[in-house]
Formats: structure tokens, sequence, C-alpha cells
């Protein structure tokens, strides 16, 4: 890949805090190499705007190796930028060309107010987890990893699943900010594997009315969560999701 | 899980959306196959043998009131859902390349489906009044095919007509396989047949449809 500079106009939102109203601010961003990283080019840009006595730019960002899902943008239009399976840190700069504009915006979705900037508060997603994304585990000694027999395409699914970082790109592309896709591949990776099945039932019904409640939108198949995960999350979870809720429904009394 | 919980829920929800579209095209199917009878070139007898038929049987009219309900129910939950998907995004992207990621027709839904009632409004108060004035005047026995071929002889009607069927193909290419994913059905054997059935049954009914006022003008 060859190396090379580039100068750039970035468009991003401002916005003081999750009370005020945002607006697009322009900045110039000169002298970019072609092998940073998205991430870096903001660090570039930041350390001029302190220099300059401006607010720099607030965004969220923690391993920077595609993990921890915190990087969250919406980058021309397509969440974690034009790149596919990619997340935001390791989008590099040479998927753009000198004299691009880029459009930065912040995932939009009442249930991931903005807290400045490019940063939402995602602690909705935390709040499904502990409604019923856990397991019960008796304490004492580890048990041997490989003492309960698994099919190996049980484990398989429920490590596709795992693979979820919950970013929450999902619901900043679904056009009605469902996040059926983060939940099912939450509910998916317990129910598929022994370990999850005491809790099962109540799992998936308890999960699904904590995402109900925090006021995410209702899944209508478009699947554009699935083209634009990082982890490339299959909506076949969404499926799964979808029968565990009804077989629950169908055989809990209360 | 109390009804009330389950229907209020979004995966709820979804199932009345699925299950009601999957009997709205069951539908279809009965109202096509009987459109198909004017293909006997028999100056409409078999046609209007027919419509008699679904107009005076019990056993349809029980069944009519049903169809109804379920178009009914259909049209609030997907107001309903549309209303709550928009306020779940009160402030919108200024940039969304949509097109990158999905279908128009799947994130149309609700335009599409606004479409297809106001031609089902413009088809309902022509051939479903007509049929019922003559069944309840006694003004038998009543000749739909005939009727049919003189309303198609307006451009306009023909027109409305077609712009119909084109949102009912497309609504139906979406609605159908998806339909299946909601009930939980995805499967690397049976997705793929699904979708093809899907598009065979849409782009067959729509064109078996379109076929009426073609012909006949």
């Amino acid at each position: 890949m060859e190396h090379y500079m580039m100068n750039l106009t970035l468009k991003v939102w401002k916005q003081k805090n999750s009370t005020t109203k945002g607006s697009f601010e322009t900045y110039p961003v000169k002298d970019i190499s072609s092998e940073m990283s998205f991430l870096e080019m903001f660090d570039v840009l930041n350390e001029q705007l302190i220099r300059d006595g401006k607010d720099p730019i607030a965004f969220d960002h923690d391993c920077r190796e595609g993990i921890c899902g915190m990087c969250s943008m919406y980058i021309n239009g397509r969440a974690h930028g034009p790149w596919t399976k990619n997340t935001t840190c390791q989008l590099h700069m040479r998927a753009f060309k000198d004299g691009d504009t880029i459009v930065v915006e912040p995932w939009r979705a009442s249930a991931f107010p903005v807290i400045k900037d490019l940063m939402v508060d995602r602690t909705a997603f935390d709040r499904i987890i502990q409604a019923g994304g856990y397991i019960s585990v008796n304490t004492g000694n580890a048990v041997d990893a490989n003492a309960i027999p698994i099919d190996k395409k049980d484990a398989d699914d429920a490590f596709m699943a795992a693979a979820c970082i919950g970013c929450g790109a999902c619901v900043a592309t679904c056009k009605n900010s469902s996040a059926m896709l983060f939940v099912s591949a939450k509910v998916s990776q317990l129910a598929l594997l022994p370990q999850g099945e005491p809790e099962r039932e109540s799992r998936v019904l308890n999960m699904v009315a904590q995402m109900d409640k925090e006021g995410f939108g209702n899944c209508t198949n478009t699947y554009a969560c699935e083209a634009e995960c990082p982890k490339g999350i299959s909506v076949s979870n969404i499926a799964r999701m979808n029968r565990e809720y009804l077989k629950a429904g169908l055989s809990t009394e209360d | 899980m109390t009804w009330k919980h389950f229907f209020t829920s979004s995966i709820g929800k979804k199932f009345v959306m699925g299950l009601t579209g999957l009997f709205l095209i069951s539908f279809l199917v009965v109202h096509c196959t009987i459109n198909s009878m004017i293909f006997f070139n028999d100056g409409g007898d078999m046609f209007n043998t027919w419509a008699h038929f679904m107009s005076h049987n019990y056993i349809v009219r029980v069944l009519e009131i049903g169809l109804f309900a379920g178009l009914i129910v259909h049209i609030i939950q997907g107001l309903v859902l549309v209303k709550q998907n928009n306020d779940a995004r009160p402030v919108k992207y200024s940039m969304n390349d949509v097109s990158a990621n999905s279908k128009w027709y799947s994130r149309s839904m609700g335009l599409l489906g606004t479409l297809l009632l106001l031609f089902l409004v413009l088809h309902i108060s022509k051939f479903f009044v007509n049929t019922k004035i003559a069944l309840y005047s006694g003004d038998e026995p009543h000749n739909t095919f005939e009727e049919m071929k003189e309303y198609f002889q307006q451009l306009w009607v023909v027109i409305a007509y077609i712009a119909g069927v084109i949102s009912l193909f497309w609504h139906l290419l979406h609605g159908f396989s998806s339909a299946f994913q909601t009930m939980g059905i995805n499967h690397k054997r049976y997705t793929p047949i699904i979708k093809a059935a899907g598009t065979a049954f849409s782009v067959i009914v729509c064109v078996l449809f379109a076929l009426m006022p073609l012909l006949s003008t």
C-alpha cells in the first residue's frame, strides 16, 4: 500500500451535553498520513485545537484494536465508516483521499443520549445485560473447562454470537434504532450452552422486557444491522431470540 | 407471561405483524386463483360463477369478517410500530448512506402499506361494495365480469390499479420472507427456499393481478 499525505475537511457534530442542542462544526486538518487510524487523525486535530485554545472534540475510545466497542462514530453516513466488519479505531485514513470532506456524527437513538460531541451513553446495554445476560455458577474450585460435553456446532454458534462487542452500531444503523441484534447475540451465546440452561427462559423474557423499557425501536428485518456489524453478528441470532421468546412465553405460567 | 405483556412487547408486536401478514398472503392465493378464471375465455362465465360463490357462500362470508379483522389489526399494529420506531430516533442523521446496508423496499414497508391501503379503499369501494349491494337488493345475477371490463375502460383506474399492484409487489417481496424470520425460522437450508418462494409468489400474484386491468382494456 502506497503511503501518502492528505488534507481534509472535517464536519463534526459538537454538542455540549445531553440537554443542549448540537450542531456541526467544520475543521480543516492538514498533513494526515494514510497510515494513521481514524482516531489518530482525531488526536492530531484535538492537539491542534488545544494548542489554539479551542474546545477539543470529545469521542469515546479505549483499546484501539477493535475489541472494546467504545469507538462509536457515524462516518459519512455509515456506522464505523466505509469499511465493513470494522470498528472506527481500525478504520485507516487510506480509506480517504486528499481533499475529502468527512462528516462525523454520534450514534443517534433516544436510548443512546449524547453525553458530549461524539460520545453517547450506552448504559442501556448494561441494564439489558443486568436483566438476564448472566449465568449462575457454584463457588469453589474452578471446574475443568471440558467437563461438560458441548456439540461442536453449538459451541461454534455460541462463539460467533459471543463475538459481539456491544458497540451499538446495530442500533445506530437500524432505521428503527432497534437493539435486537445486540440482545439476540447475548441471548444466543448463553442459550446455546448448557451453562445457560437454568436461566434460559427468564433470561430472554427479562432482557427483551428491559430492551423495550429502554426505548429502542422495533425490528423490521431490514438486516442493516448485520451488514454494518463490525463483528459480523448474524441476524439468525434474532430468529433464535424470537424462537426463545415464543417458547419461554408458552411455558412460563407467571 | 400475560397476554398483555406478550402483545405489547417488541417481539409480540412483530409476531402479530408476521402472522396477520401471512394470513393476508393466504387470502391473496384465493383472490388471484379466482381472478385467473378469466383465462377460460368463456365470456366471464366461470369467473362470475366463482364471484357468485364468494359473495353467497356462508362459510366465505364468515371468513370475510376474519379477513377484515386481520387487515385492520395489520394496519393498526403497523401504524403503532411506525410511530414507536420514529420516536426511537428523535434527532435524525444529517448524512445516512442507507443504500449501503439495506434494500429500499425493506425500509419502506410503511409507505408501501399506505399506498396499498389507498388502493384498497378504491378497490373495495367498487367491487366489494357493488357485490354487497347486489346481494342485499336482490339484483341478481350480478355480472362482476362485465362490471370489471367496464370499470377498466377508464385510464385513471387502470393506472391506479397498476400502481396498487406495484406497491403490493414490493410490500410482498420484503413481507413474505420477513414473516418467517419473525416466526423464528432462519436456517441455512430453508431460508434460501423461503426467499425464492417469496420472490416467485410476489411476481406471480402481481402479474396475475396486473393482467386484470391490462386484458380488460
